[in-house]
């Protein structure tokens, strides 16, 4: 487990002002000895809870009325006062929205799009991270300072030339735009995390060979990246999130039905079907639903990632 | 820092160092050629059709500093601007109180934190177009939640999304949904703050705001930072919910700048025009940016050495 506490080191490098041991919460338990239970304490932290509880219903509400919307049968979508939870779930409204719509096609697209921009993310970010991470050379500073700079670009400026150099390239209703640009090592904030990441894990095991290209691929490979499976995890996640996410670009460069991905997809739901609410609610609820499972199964990932960055994918 | 390299007079590069600069080159290409053809040549390619006119039928016709000259007089940039001004203005400093006061209620001793901010966070693992999707139905004047909840308190309903002087509030409303990444970022910041500080505050008769005001706040100081940059970068980004949940209605109220670039670029396909704008909020963010970090000196707090 060194290797983990030797990642968490490297992330909390990352900035500095960012720790990693989110986790812990040592400051809290701390404090709990320290501080008399007072009646007025007690009163006030009873307060507090009641308080973040009410709040944190109110936040989950929209999402849990889309859920239990998806559910229901337009007489209680309508219904006054509302209904919070259907008589009997309509599973039906899944079986709709998958027939008025080639919603499993929206999947389809999005699962090849998503695998291959964020498998042209790490492996790109990678690459870069570690050489400048691990090797010197003449203008490493120079470009470094570039990839930092492109994080305060806005992607609007590069958006209109962008565009026109891929329909020269005949791209246009193609997912290469959605996919090309990411082998290209420009998303700053990954090839940065790495980079911090790398820089965090001794040197020795490299030192020790006279190193040329050919087993420098091997460092990486054999030695390096199984080192750093959390930050790979992190930029992986939010990787992932950033492509599941993404309107504008497919907005842009997809116009044919059957290459859509689901974000698109949803946007026609709404636009075609825009008053049987339910079967709207239930295609994003399926836009939802992976979502959920990674957030619940790489919530360490987002925490971490988000901590060290201040980037949630967006 | 500056990366090693054999003094060039004397031409004393050893084989090694050859090697290490090759393959330095080599690991780094993916970013060289992705920066050179995705964003270096991209930029200067807008900055030439800044000065053009061109619709992809014909050919681009040179027209000088027009496009510019139009754009400053174009009473639907300005509208854009002040929209896209006016939405960040009052969410960007409301969200910011909002997360940090949630980030240090969740560092109080209190029962189910993980279990709150998962719940604070979960609205970010929404899909931005479902999340869209959902709260133009939230909002709906009949059928939609805020008007039904309003109606527990008598507040009677409102036409959120129709009426114009409603709309950019409730996207403002609705951007404090979306607050979970700040609320992490603030929470590891409290996480951090030594005990040492706040026990010789209260030492010296500080009570819980005292530590706030003295301790914890100028300690925190490089995180709101940190995120009030962030957050009006992305405030005047601002695209999607407006494109589908009012497509810039009404009256324009929710006309953002994104989106009268993308209207500019892709439905009336101005390629110039469309870049002049884009160089504009280009401008504008970045100039915005560092006018920020040159007054950070005042306010943030800095500790020596890190």
């Amino acid at each position: 487990m060194r290797s983990d506490r030797q990642a968490q080191g490297a992330l909390a490098t990352g900035l500095q002002a960012a720790p990693a041991d989110l986790e812990s919460g040592g400051v809290l338990r701390r404090r709990q000895s320290e501080t008399s239970g007072s009646a007025w304490e007690t009163v006030r932290l009873a307060a507090l809870q009641l308080f973040m509880t009410v709040l944190v219903i109110t936040f989950l509400v929209p999402t849990f009325w889309m859920i239990s919307s998806s559910l229901k049968v337009s007489t209680e979508v309508f219904a006054h006062p509302i209904v919070w939870l259907p008589q009997d779930p309509h599973w039906n409204n899944y079986v709709k929205a998958f027939q008025l719509l080639p919603l499993t096609r929206f999947i389809y697209n999005t699962l090849i799009i998503v695998l291959f921009a964020v498998l042209g993310t790490v492996i790109s970010s990678a690459l870069v991270a570690y050489s400048f991470a691990r090797i010197s050379w003449p203008g490493r500073n120079f470009w470094f300072g570039l990839l930092l700079a492109t994080m305060m670009l806005p992607d609007v400026v590069t958006l209109v030339p962008r565009f026109l150099i891929f329909k020269n390239l005949k791209w246009i209703d193609t997912w290469l735009p959605l996919i090309i640009p990411y082998w290209g090592g420009i998303g700053a904030i990954y090839v940065f995390l790495m980079r911090q990441f790398f820089r965090g894990i001794p040197m020795e095991l490299e030192d020790a060979a006279e190193i040329d290209g050919a087993s420098r691929i091997r460092v990486l490979i054999q030695i390096l990246l199984p080192l750093s499976k959390p930050v790979i995890a992190t930029v992986a996640v939010f990787a992932l999130l950033q492509h599941y996410n993404d309107f504008m670009n497919p907005l842009i460069y997809i116009n044919s039905m059957d290459k859509w991905p689901l974000a698109l997809g949803i946007r026609a739901y709404n636009d075609s079907y825009a008053k049987n609410w339910e079967v709207v609610f239930a295609a994003s609820t399926v836009m939802l639903t992976p979502m959920v499972a990674i957030f619940i199964v790489a919530q360490r990932y987002f925490v971490q990632g988000i901590a060290m960055t201040g980037f949630g994918g967006r | 820092m500056a990366a090693t390299t054999a003094p060039s007079g004397k031409r004393q590069i050893s084989k090694r160092q050859l090697r290490d600069w090759v393959a330095g080159y080599v690991f780094a290409s993916p970013f060289i050629i992705g920066f050179s053809v995705f964003i270096a040549f991209p930029m200067l390619y807008s900055v030439y059709l800044i000065f053009v006119e061109w619709d992809l039928l014909s050919p681009a016709t040179f027209v000088g500093f027009a496009n510019l000259a139009k754009m400053f007089r174009d009473p639907k940039v300005n509208l854009s601007l002040y929209n896209s001004a006016f939405y960040t203005i009052f969410a960007v400093p409301i969200q910011l109180t909002i997360s940090f006061s949630l980030a240090l209620a969740l560092t109080q001793r209190i029962r189910f934190r993980d279990f709150y901010r998962a719940g604070f966070y979960m609205p970010i693992i929404v899909p931005l177009v479902a999340s869209a999707v959902v709260w133009q139905r939230v909002l709906h004047p009949e059928f939609g939640i805020l008007n039904e909840a309003l109606g527990w308190f008598g507040i009677a309903p409102r036409m959120w999304l129709f009426e114009p002087s409603l709309t950019k509030p409730a996207f403002i409303f609705m951007s404090f949904w979306m607050i979970g990444r700040q609320m992490v970022i603030f929470i590891a910041g409290l996480g951090n703050i030594p005990d040492s500080l706040k026990e010789a505050a209260s030492l010296d008769g500080a009570g819980a705001w005292g530590q706030l005001r003295y301790v914890i706040l100028p300690l925190m100081t490089p995180l709101i930072f940190y995120n009030m940059v962030i957050a009006i970068i992305n405030s005047f980004q601002t695209f999607v919910p407006a494109m589908i949940m009012t497509e810039g209605g009404p009256q324009d109220a929710t006309l953002f700048v994104v989106l009268n670039i993308y209207r500019n670029a892709f439905q009336y396909f101005n390629m110039g025009y469309a870049s002049a704008l884009a160089w504009e909020l280009f401008v504008i963010v970045v100039g915005f940016t560092l006018v920020q970090f040159y007054l950070s000196n005042r306010w943030v707090y800095y500790e020596e050495g890190s």
